[in-house]
């Protein structure tokens, strides 16, 4: 569809696109009737390098997954973009679905991939000053030591 | 030096309101076309605008995260010029505790607990929408035992109904109707009683878990819920006596907050936001799931897209909740009420006494969880707010690999700016209220 490799899993449409084509399958679907954006979100399979992929689709670290609504059809569609660890970045979809713009900042905040002409791409949920992305597979989840009451062991 | 670059130079840009006079015309421009155009270290900068008398004529103000009125702690940085709003630019945050990273430590058995708590005024529609997409993955989700799917119908529309009178109560303080907050609580606590008669808790349940729910209905079960559907309805005009009618309360609302078609659907608003402006668009009816196309309900759509049709669409809502109630109570089939696959229903309680294996099982499936395959699915639900999705990446062990929800209150925050843009910073409390946020699930 659109030039870009289908596949199907678990029954929904799942469309993979490169990062060349990205936009304009976008495009066209929204010229199909995908009028609304209902989310967009990513993936960091770092974890699972040999993942089983369409052909012609090359697994790369990261995964942008946007999921395009259409209301008059009725039907979902899914896309998936690879994204390299190296060049981190892809095309902003705020032209074309403004919904978008918190959704690729939260993607910005936790994945650190970076959405190129995106009006207002900082932090959205981490403060600002937060070094790192944490849904990123090399980031620990981290603890913080829980102290209970009534416990009157010594700690320091 | 191109966005990309200043990342990469260690340098990220910090969020923040520009004053209007700042922006450049494209700027502008796209931000019209959009939302959240705002940010917290401009917020620290707020102080050092300048404050030459020529130029003072706008003023950024903060209002949150603190205000009561913001529905928890939500932050809107507010360009003023007098009374009217010319920008806004939500600012969110301040809640994020990582449940989607600790959504990627926890089974599939022990990830309802973490859902429930996102959207933690409708938690059922929560968990619903997390079992369904895991057992969409374990190629389960047309073998859900009928009475379990009726009960997830059952619990999901309550749960509808107590989120929408908690936001009759809300909305009615925010506007100033405050004895309408105490009904509205009232209302709300006994629908979460039976739901404690129910599942043990008032909230957070983890009563819907993949594969069914946790426990059968209570003796006396249908008594409850005839009690509320007679108790409910006389609350309900009450209600229309106290606010819907009243000249003060429309004065209030009536074309306050206007978002029209194309808007909520470019920025991907759901649920009441969207119906207001007149799109019939309600999964529950257009993508059904569970058992909705067997019961007949309304899909309540409003005209005019202003904080008044989403009040109106609300309440509405719970008289159309009730109505799918009733049905239920006459469609409820016996049998039973999670899947007897062994795979991810754990043995009875009086099996574990009997058989070692039993109590091998049962240990197993709630230390180590059951394995899901392979595979990436979206599953969505229409909550009380709006569309709530999950996204599950497996890799084939029993924790999700990644899980995503799409929270509607996070999408929906961003009809914020477009709502309030031009309008009085009086109004801003009311469009606040009417978009319903819940900041739990919008920082998750």
């Amino acid at each position: 569809m659109h030039g870009c490799p289908l596949s199907d899993s678990r029954g929904q449409t799942v469309l993979h696109p490169s990062r060349d084509q990205y936009l304009g399958a976008v495009r066209a679907l929204l010229d199909d009737g995908y009028e609304m954006c209902v989310d967009l979100t990513a993936t960091d399979y770092l974890l699972m390098p040999d993942r089983a992929t369409p052909d012609g689709v090359v697994a790369e670290r990261f995964e942008v997954v946007v999921n395009l609504l259409s209301l008059t059809a009725r039907q979902r569609i899914r896309l998936r973009v690879q994204v390299p660890a190296d060049d981190c970045s892809i095309e902003s979809l705020f032209d074309l679905h403004p919904g978008t713009e918190a959704m690729e900042r939260e993607v910005f905040d936790m994945f650190g991939i970076i959405f190129t002409n995106h009006p207002d791409l900082t932090r959205i949920l981490m403060p600002e000053d937060w070094e790192g992305h944490p849904l990123r597979k090399d980031y620990d989840r981290g603890a913080i030591p829980v102290q209970f009451s009534g416990d009157f062991g010594a700690r320091s | 030096m191109s966005i990309v670059d200043t990342i990469r130079a260690g340098n990220e840009p910090e969020q923040g309101l520009k004053p209007r006079s700042e922006l450049t015309a494209r700027e502008l421009l796209r931000e019209v076309g959009s939302v959240l155009r705002m940010s917290e270290a401009e917020a620290a900068k707020l102080g050092d605008v300048p404050v030459d008398p020529a130029e003072d004529q706008t003023m950024i103000i903060n209002m949150g995260p603190q205000h009561p009125s913001t529905h928890g702690v939500l932050r809107l940085m507010l360009e003023l010029r007098g009374e009217e709003v010319l920008r806004c630019k939500p600012i969110i945050g301040y809640l994020h505790t990582g449940m989607e990273k600790t959504g990627e430590h926890l089974t599939y058995m022990q990830g309802g607990t973490n859902v429930t708590r996102m959207d933690y005024v409708s938690p059922l529609n929560n968990e619903l929408v997390f079992s369904m997409a895991t057992e969409k993955l374990l190629g389960i989700d047309g073998d859900i035992p009928e009475r379990a799917v009726w009960m997830r119908m059952l619990l999901s529309e309550l749960n509808r109904m107590s989120s929408h009178l908690l936001f009759l109560a809300t909305n009615g303080m925010d506007i100033g109707a405050v004895s309408m907050m105490i009904y509205g609580w009232r209302e709300r606590e006994e629908v979460l009683r039976f739901f404690q008669k129910v599942t043990g808790l008032r909230m957070n349940h983890n009563f819907i878990r993949p594969g069914g729910v946790a426990a059968d209905l209570p003796a006396g079960w249908r008594d409850d819920v005839l009690r509320l559907l007679d108790m409910i309805p006389p609350r309900l005009d009450e209600y229309d006596v106290l606010m819907t009618g009243q000249p003060i309360w429309r004065e209030r609302l009536q074309g306050v907050g206007v978002i029209t078609a194309q808007e909520a659907i470019a920025l991907a608003a759901t649920g009441p936001i969207l119906r207001s402006t007149g799109t019939a668009w309600d999964l529950r009816r257009d993508m059904p799931y569970l058992h909705y196309p067997d019961v007949e309900f309304d899909v309540i759509v409003g005209s005019y897209g202003d904080a008044f049709d989403r009040y109106a669409i609300r309440l509405n809502e719970v008289r159309e909740s009730m109505k799918i109630v009733r049905q239920i109570l006459d469609l409820m089939p016996g049998g039973d009420y999670r899947i007897q696959d062994k795979k991810v229903t754990p043995p009875p309680r009086a099996r574990i006494d009997e058989s070692m294996e039993a109590l091998i099982h049962h240990f197993k499936i709630f230390t180590e969880g059951f394995k899901v395959p392979e595979g990436e699915v979206y599953v969505a639900i229409e909550s009380p707010r709006g569309e709530i999705g999950c996204y599950i990446a497996s890799d084939g062990s029993a924790t999700p690999y990644r899980m995503h929800v799409r929270a509607p209150s996070f999408v929906n925050v961003q009809c914020m700016p477009h709502m309030l843009r031009g309008g009085l910073i009086a109004d801003a409390v009311a469009v606040i209220s009417s978009v319903d946020p819940v900041l739990g699930e919008v920082d998750r």
